[in-house]
């Protein structure tokens, strides 16, 4: 068969090429393939490959012989476009990087921000920011749990993962506004408060979860299939992950106890109580324990900052940084409330004018850089922001956990089964949004 | 010299001043070593010490980086290589690119950074992969934005735009937008010239 998507005028490979494009498999290896080596590209749209990650197998038989990763697939410029954009406007770029924890890019990003302009945020404001994040992180690894499953072919666990992440994004729609993406935290605090009834839907989801988590052990843990595709698989050691620059989950599962919260906490996480779990295996199988607990461990984190929600300001009081436009619930949906409206059109043309500078300028940071890490559901994730002195940011780079892990795959998986790619791969958790920016 | 924490190798030779912008902490003995001893490493190398925000950045010239790093890595336990990012000071510093190193020490919790930076015309940088194996894509990707080139990088090429790919991107005389795109022989025009309003 010829292949459609070869560049014109390139000259073939070495040795023979095959292409492959579903439903002709008899066809392509209609000859037998011999014992020769096969390098295999796998992605960059593969269904397993969590995105557009593209792996350069070469392989012997089913024996992986070397692994390449090839990444970019989904770059957008995203760092080069907060050049060209004011300090608020960041947050809504940036949280599309990681689009399964996009709170946390916000979080991480406004946390530089404040750093630089050296403001403290509302008590309300960070618990709000805290709540949400812990949230995030439990929707964030049910995704993990759901896509996992559906690749090593556990496809109950899919449709469970799936359906309990859904009343998170529930609760984070009725918050925020949006499902993703959400560009709810702002630098200074938080675009708008907690809605009436938030509360308790939150509330409701802790009565229903821990019950839910123990369905899913119920469903995999002691599963036979499940337990021989993880267990002893993906293997990589403390030494590797530090050399590899791994952080997170994995390397917890190679028995190093380091969790930003704990090791440098941020938004007050040194005032929760709550464990981090870790396990010496270094396998796929420890990082499935390990995940469900620190949903159990998000669960608690959550519990306490909804009890520790006190009435107050959720944006900072200087009038030069917080957004102008008090946000109300209208009959058309959430927009700038009718007061605040009527006050810049009909009473002050003073307020107006700021009004219109804030919004359409923004403010000033002074010059300087800093480097701010949260622990992302995937590890160290690190802002390096730096400010020339004016209203738009002169440098954001992104230390993405995704991107960073992902290097660890080759160590993991050379010299294995090509099925344990598959297994490997997932174990990392990678997504590609925040991969390639 | 105080140098109070626990483990930490005491450091023999005299230190040599250099510049420093902002004042430490008087309680903070890693960040006091490091300045110390990496100092005392890279002689007329640490170019100048800069503490700001409550963060650690120590400006490096490129022939000091390794025995600096090597150092680090090894006797100041800065075990990660958390991130390497660019910057492009155009117009504001004659060495414009700024090879950014972001360390952690895992054992003591500390974060230090390099900054090492270099002329476009000779943008030329030892690579750090031997010492930390995660600056691999690290460079590859501070190689791609900026076009530092990290001399002893295995396998130093584009890692985010495609490999045919023309220019650096995050260069600042790069503009965001109205490059042309070359996709299978097609030529895309920049946005302003798609269509005529007569």
């Amino acid at each position: 068969m010829t292949d459609i998507y070869a560049p014109t005028g390139a000259g073939p490979a070495d040795g023979r090429v095959i292409t492959v494009q579903g439903q002709d498999w008899d066809e392509a290896f209609s000859e037998p393939l011999g014992d020769d080596r096969i390098v295999l590209n796998m992605g960059p749209q593969h269904p397993s490959t969590h995105g557009v990650l593209r792996l350069v197998l070469e392989l012997e038989g089913e024996t992986v012989i070397t692994c390449r990763l090839v990444v970019g697939y989904l770059h957008t410029g995203i760092e080069k476009t907060t050049e060209y954009r004011n300090w608020v406007q960041g947050t809504t770029l940036v949280t599309r990087m990681d689009y399964l924890s996009p709170l946390f890019n916000e979080t991480a990003y406004c946390l530089s921000v404040e750093k630089l302009l050296g403001i403290e945020v509302p008590e309300r404001a960070t618990t709000i920011r805290v709540l949400l994040m812990e949230l995030q992180r439990i929707a964030s690894h049910l995704v993990w749990l759901a896509t996992t499953g559906l690749e090593l072919g556990a496809l109950s666990i899919m449709l469970y993962g799936w359906r309990e992440r859904e009343l998170i994004l529930d609760i984070l729609e009725m918050i925020t506004g949006l499902r993703m993406n959400h560009a709810y935290v702002r630098p200074g605090g938080v675009a708008v408060d907690l809605p009436a009834g938030a509360e308790e839907k939150i509330r409701d989801f802790l009565a229903i979860m821990p019950a839910r988590l123990g369905e899913y052990e119920d469903l995999l843990s002691g599963n036979p299939i499940w337990r021989r595709r993880t267990i002893g698989i993906g293997y990589l050691d403390l030494t590797g992950c530090v050399a590899l620059g791994i952080t997170g989950p994995l390397l917890r599962s190679a028995g190093y106890e380091y969790d930003l919260r704990k090791a440098e906490p941020y938004c007050g996480y040194e005032t929760y109580d709550f464990d981090v779990p870790t396990s010496t295996d270094c396998d796929v199988y420890s990082r499935y324990e390990l995940r469900m607990q620190e949903m159990r461990e998000s669960l608690k984190i959550v519990a306490q900052a909804l009890d520790r929600l006190r009435p107050g300001p959720i944006m900072v009081a200087d009038k030069k940084i917080a957004w102008p436009a008090q946000l109300a619930l209208g009959p058309d949906g959430l927009g700038n409330s009718f007061d605040h409206v009527r006050r810049i059109m009909a009473d002050s043309m003073e307020a107006l004018i700021h009004h219109f500078k804030l919004v359409t300028e923004g403010f000033r940071v002074p010059a300087g850089q800093v480097y701010v890490p949260v622990e992302s559901p995937r590890g160290e994730l690190g802002y390096h922001v730096v400010s020339g002195g004016t209203n738009q940011p002169y440098r954001v780079h992104v230390r993405d956990p995704s991107f960073v892990n992902l290097q660890a795959v080759p160590a993991m998986v050379e010299g294995g089964l090509i099925a344990d790619v598959i297994a490997a791969v997932a174990s990392v958790d990678p997504v590609m949004g925040g991969v390639d920016r | 010299m105080t140098n109070e924490t626990s483990g930490m190798p005491r450091n023999t030779s005299s230190p040599r001043p250099a510049p420093v912008i902002g004042a430490l902490d008087d309680s903070d003995a890693w960040s006091k070593a490091v300045v110390d001893r990496v100092g005392a490493v890279a002689g007329d190398g640490l170019e100048r010490v800069v503490v700001d925000r409550g963060e650690l950045t120590l400006h490096l010239d490129r022939g000091a980086l390794l025995a600096a790093a090597q150092l680090l890595r090894d006797e100041l336990r800065c075990e990660l290589l958390s991130c390497v990012s660019g910057v492009d000071y155009l117009g504001t510093d004659e060495r414009r690119l700024h090879a950014v190193y972001h360390l952690t020490s895992l054992s003591y919790r500390k974060r230090v950074r390099l900054e090492v930076s270099v002329t476009a015309e000779d943008a030329h940088v030892p690579s750090v992969v031997g010492i930390w194996a995660t600056a691999d894509w690290h460079e590859r990707e501070t190689w791609d934005f900026f076009g530092i080139e990290f001399d002893g990088h295995p396998a130093l090429t584009r890692i985010q735009m495609p490999d045919d790919w023309d220019g650096h991107p995050q260069r600042k005389d790069y503009p965001l937008g109205g490059i042309p795109v070359e996709y299978h022989g097609a030529q895309i025009p920049p946005p302003e010239e798609r269509r005529q309003w007569a």
